[in-house]
């Protein structure tokens, strides 16, 4: 292990690396590009032994993904924005297909306007894709998220591929110290990649294949199943991890002086830390107040929300992402969760940060002074009127 | 280079497929096969022969093979071929089946890829001249005065009036190792192409037409003596590109009569003696440039 | 062999595999939508193999100094009857 100063797509990239993949196939776009940079280099050093293939879209680097995922390589793409949506295609293709790849999505305004900043439109827009979604705090995470996503893609069980999501700028270009394990323990923690589910010279297969309405429903339901037993593969993988490099995850969902809270603000990714620190400013002034993170989209952690939740009197979900015409992503999905559990309290939504917008302190402490006015209902943070 | 009708292996490695009677496009995937062998790794996008060969529990390939998108042929190619490398196998060929579409149309971006690349696979594209699968619609590769289903011929135009794109000069300006012309009425030649095609390290491409009873309007026993009619006609020609140079393997001393060729296909009913004649010039323009390039030197 | 197995082997969650890829299969025969069939003469066939090598289907296999056709693949297209040389192969109307 050492300790390394490390962007977050640089403390991705190193994850990868220690990962062993054998195929990386990747196209660039801003702010993924320095991931994938790192990626060349550490190949070209011969410090990564992997096929860095150089497609000429990201619907190929997807595509070319799949390919080697099916002859059972272990394989990482990665992207952003515009180049999520023109894979979009690939995505529940290789779902369905049940191949555990691992994409680095840098969460990235979509376009128009046009922007290249952070917001996490681009993953909400495919969070139906069938693909585990996780979504990190900061830069040891990040490396964290990549070693533990290629061991929970490929558990049996699983099969499924996972998009981890860093915030574009405020984590794929922020700097932090990260530890960085060596080789040889990320060795002994992730195992080779090994499956039936591939093409193979001793015993060839038909793949990908068209399954009418007399079976399909049993093939969705399967890979249903998969995305549901990552639940308990993600809190395993954990357990595993700490016991290797000693650092605790706390399964789907983070939470942050919420055992005594009144008042939760839910978010995700880089958010979480401002909410924090707004919580305990907060706290200091004797208001019951904390802070939940999603720390994974899919599975949905629905069981963890409703017990964090008891005896709350408001929740407020800060995100940065709207689907036109309804509310948050992010809130939709909490509602539904509230909804099937006794949860009788307000519960609103706060989009903020859009196109790569700062969500300052003050803005957070004006959320949860909200909150307590017990306001339902969505609201645009910062809006200029 | 010794493949023939006696060498050729007798298994059938697609085989049990629900294509329509006589189709050109199950032919070259059949004969494609038996020529490469086992080893094969098929990838074949969303088309004709993806939905009649991968139908479960129907399934009709006896080698490895995969349904890629439908703009994904050549990318899901290079990423099998990549990852097989990198596990150290060895002793496999990957080879692509898509249509004119799958190839000319939406899939050629991933194509261009793959070659600039050069990654070593062999690419077919099986031109049956419209998108057979989806109810006969106009590609690129849909050929001049061919009714389709979104070129109907009526009072004010009469079917498609671009001509067809050359995607063989195409693919030979990458500076590809390997490509070639073929028609499935010529399947010793055919064959001879896979063979050499298949033995290359490097990409390769063969672009084989391959008529659609069904979108052509022919006889179920027509298909075959129609492939060889449009060679013998000059409509299409057999060639290869190697090396840097071109090398024809055919040239008709006299051209059979290409209005015989047209009046057969309900897809070209239509055609006045005014269009056939366009199309013989266009024929014999096309002529010219070849004799120019193949046997100027 | 007609068949690998039964169509209704594969219904139920138990039996369908976890992702979509399996081996070759074959469940049901192609032959319902022939309405004519190839018959060799094997006396007029002189063995040149034309017809297997044609076939889009497969269905035509050597056979010694000739060739047999297997009917519950052949679709009935009629290329072979058309590429022999020999005026070996006749179509029969089915009945």
């Amino acid at each position: 292990m050492t300790k390394e100063f490390l962007s977050g797509n640089e403390a991705f990239a190193y994850g990868v690396k220690l990962s062993r993949p054998h195929v990386i196939s990747a196209y660039p776009i801003t702010p993924q590009t320095t991931v994938v940079e790192k990626l060349a280099t550490l190949v070209e050093k011969g410090e990564l032994k992997a096929d860095f293939i150089h497609v000429e879209s990201e619907h190929s680097a997807l595509s070319a993904a799949i390919g080697a995922s099916a002859v059972g390589a272990r394989t990482f793409t990665a992207t952003s924005s515009q180049g999520l949506l023109y894979m979009a295609e690939c995505l529940p293709y290789a779902a369905g297909g049940r191949f555990p790849i691992v994409m680095m999505n840098a969460n990235r305004s979509t376009a128009l306007p046009w922007n290249i900043y952070g917001d996490q439109r681009d993953s909400l827009t495919l969070l139906d894709s069938g693909w585990i979604q996780a979504y990190a705090k900061d830069a040891q995470e990040a490396l964290d998220l990549a070693l533990m996503s290629f061991y929970i893609a490929e558990d049996k069980r699983v099969a499924t591929p996972v998009m981890v999501n860093l915030d574009g700028f405020t984590l794929t270009h922020t700097y932090e110290a990260v530890e960085v394990p060596s080789d040889d323990e990320a060795e002994g923690f992730l195992p080779d990649y090994e499956t039936d589910n591939k093409l193979s010279l001793e015993e060839p297969k038909n793949m990908a294949f068209t399954a009418g309405p007399d079976t399909n429903t049993e093939f969705k339901y399967k890979e249903h199943l998969g995305v549901l037993a990552a639940r308990d593969v993600i809190s395993e993988c954990e357990g595993r991890f700490e016991e290797y490099f000693g650092r605790k995850y706390t399964g789907l969902v983070e939470q942050y002086r919420t055992e005594d809270a009144e008042y939760i603000v839910i978010t995700l990714g880089t958010l979480y830390k401002s909410v924090c620190e707004c919580v305990d400013k907060l706290r200091d002034r004797n208001r019951k107040v904390g802070c939940l993170r999603l720390r994974y989209l899919r599975p949905f952690p629905k069981t963890e929300l409703i017990e964090a939740l008891k005896g709350v009197k408001a929740v407020g979900v800060l995100e940065k992402d709207i689907s036109f015409g309804n509310e948050g992503t992010v809130y939709t999905n909490v509602c539904s969760a509230l909804q099937q559990s006794s949860f009788n309290q307000p519960c609103s939504n706060y989009i903020a940060g859009l196109g790569g917008r700062d969500v300052p302190l003050s803005d957070i402490e004006e959320i949860f002074e909200d909150l307590e006015r017990e306001q339902n209902g969505v609201h645009f943070v910062g809006l200029e009127e | 280079m010794s493949v023939n009708v006696n060498t050729l292996r007798e298994d059938e490695y697609f085989f049990g497929h629900k294509a329509c009677a006589g189709c050109g496009g199950a032919l070259a995937v059949r004969i494609a096969l038996k020529v490469i062998g086992p080893n094969a790794i098929a990838t074949i996008p969303a088309g004709c022969m993806s939905a009649v060969g991968f139908n479960f529990p129907q399934l009709c390939f006896k080698n490895n093979a995969i349904i890629s998108t439908f703009a994904g042929t050549a990318s899901m190619m290079t990423g099998i071929e990549a990852g097989l490398k990198a596990l150290g196998k060895k002793d496999y060929k990957v080879v692509g089946f898509a249509g004119d579409g799958g190839t000319a149309d939406i899939g050629i971006q991933a194509l261009s890829g793959a070659i600039d690349r050069n990654d070593d696979v062999l690419y077919i594209c099986y031109d049956n001249e419209a998108y057979m699968n989806t109810g006969i619609q106009k590609s690129s590769l849909t050929p001049f005065g061919a009714r389709t289903t979104t070129t109907p011929a009526g009072r004010n135009i009469k079917g498609n009036q671009k001509v067809k794109k050359n995607m063989f000069e195409i693919v030979a300006a990458h500076g590809i190792r390997y490509c070639a012309t073929a028609s499935i009425g010529y399947l010793q030649d055919f064959m001879n192409k896979v063979e050499k095609a298949a033995s290359i390290k490097g990409t390769s491409y063969i672009h084989v037409l391959a008529p659609c009873p069904t979108g052509w309007g022919i006889k179920t026993d027509e298909c075959v003596e129609v492939a060889k009619e449009v060679v013998d006609c000059g409509l299409w020609y057999l060639a290869e590109y190697e090396h840097g140079t071109y090398r024809l393997n055919r040239r008709p001393r006299e051209f059979t009569d290409v209005a015989h060729y047209i009046r057969r296909q309900d897809r070209f009913k239509h055609l006045s003696d005014t269009e056939i004649k366009e199309i013989t010039l266009q024929r014999d323009a096309k002529w010219q440039l070849l004799d120019k390039q193949y046997f100027s030197k | 062999m007609i068949r690998d197995v039964n169509e209704k082997a594969f219904t139920t969650l138990k039996n369908i595999p976890f992702a979509p890829a399996y081996k070759h299969t074959l469940v049901s025969v192609n032959s319902g939508f022939r309405t004519e069939k190839p018959v060799c003469n094997r006396d007029k066939c002189n063995g040149c193999f034309l017809c297997y090598l044609y076939c889009p289907d497969g269905v035509i296999s050597k056979d010694g100094e000739s060739i047999s056709i297997n009917y519950d693949y052949c679709k009935g297209c009629g290329i072979c009857q058309k590429i022999c040389r020999k005026d070996a192969i006749h179509m029969e109307k089915e009945r």
